[in-house]
């Protein structure tokens, strides 16, 4: 395929794309799907959130699974970077640390999935600094 | 931070704190006057005066998760080691810039990176924040503008997970074309 290189292929890449595609409306509603949130501030970046980002976007898409991957700030958990939130529709958001890519594959088959739970999750009762 | 785009998608993040709703990401490489500068621009809330000295403090933060804050030290660190310099000016209100200036040719210049990976992040996860991203090797420049992008999509959500990749590609090629990777 002809790789998109200016709007103009952008556009057509969309039109072809059109069935496929979310409407913006969806993306208001976020409660719906999956959401994801990568920490991404200076500890996160230099242990390896950005690899996790892009290997979860590209997996969700691939796995036709409806998600939403964003970023956050530093969440406090400096020690177990990258570390990432994932609310499945319906229940708690649930963090995990040191995820890796190996890590993000396993939560995904089998939390997001099956909603089995995984090792790594830090708990909610953590104290941050500034708290204690 | 092993690359650029990393630093970036790291200061970047200052920005986004600061509830910028503009970020303008400007790269010059002007191999022939040996310069490598690197602009951070936003239109967030700005730095107070007798804390612009400080932010380059990796004990200086305002943030609360935690009492230490390395983004801009890390990069100062690394415009310093080429010879460069780092400068912030901010104005309450208006908005903080940030320039690292590396030399071109020196060896402890970092390597790029995936930058086209770090902008597309920074836009899905941001939808809300308009980004420019220009970039220029010696008299070629690439612009990309989300407002642009968003007018193309019309319909479609910038952070949508189909259309991202394509963000990525399209801003590699380009930059491809003006040998900036």
């Amino acid at each position: 395929m002809v790789k998109v290189k200016s709007l103009a292929d952008l556009k057509k890449i969309k039109s072809e794309l059109q069935s496929k595609l979310d409407l913006r409306e969806k993306s208001e509603h976020p409660e719906k799907i999956v959401q994801v949130k990568v920490a991404m501030a200076t500890c996160g970046i230099a242990s390896g959130a950005k690899q996790v980002m892009d290997f979860m976007i590209e997996e969700f898409e691939k796995r036709g699974i409806d998600a939403v991957v964003t970023q956050t700030g530093c969440m406090g958990y400096c020690y177990a970077e990258p570390t990432i939130e994932v609310t499945v529709p319906g229940k708690e958001p649930i963090v995990f640390g040191y995820v890796n890519i190996q890590k993000a594959d396993t939560i995904i088959e089998k939390y997001v999935k099956n909603g089995e739970l995984v090792d790594g999750i830090i708990p909610v009762n953590y104290e941050t600094i500034e708290k204690q | 931070m092993k690359d650029l785009s990393l630093h970036i998608l790291d200061i970047v993040q200052n920005s986004i704190s600061a509830k910028a709703t503009f970020i303008d990401i400007i790269i010059e490489e002007k191999p022939l006057e040996n310069s490598y500068r690197l602009l951070i621009k936003d239109n967030g809330k700005g730095i107070p005066k007798e804390m612009v000295d400080k932010v380059t403090d990796p004990y200086t933060t305002s943030r609360t998760t935690r009492k230490v804050g390395l983004g801009l030290p890390l990069l100062k660190m690394n415009a310093e080691r080429t010879g460069g310099y780092l400068k912030i000016s901010s104005e309450v209100g208006k908005g903080t810039e940030v320039e690292a200036f590396f030399v071109y040719d020196n060896i402890d210049r970092l390597p790029i990176g995936d930058i086209a990976g770090v902008i597309t992040i920074l836009v899905s996860a941001n939808p809300l924040i308009e980004f420019v991203y220009s970039h220029q090797v010696n008299d070629e420049i690439y612009v990309f503008d989300t407002r642009e992008i968003k007018e193309a999509l019309d319909d479609v959500a910038i952070n949508d997970i189909h259309i991202i990749k394509y963000l990525k590609e399209m801003i590699h090629e380009n930059l491809l074309e003006i040998k900036a990777i």
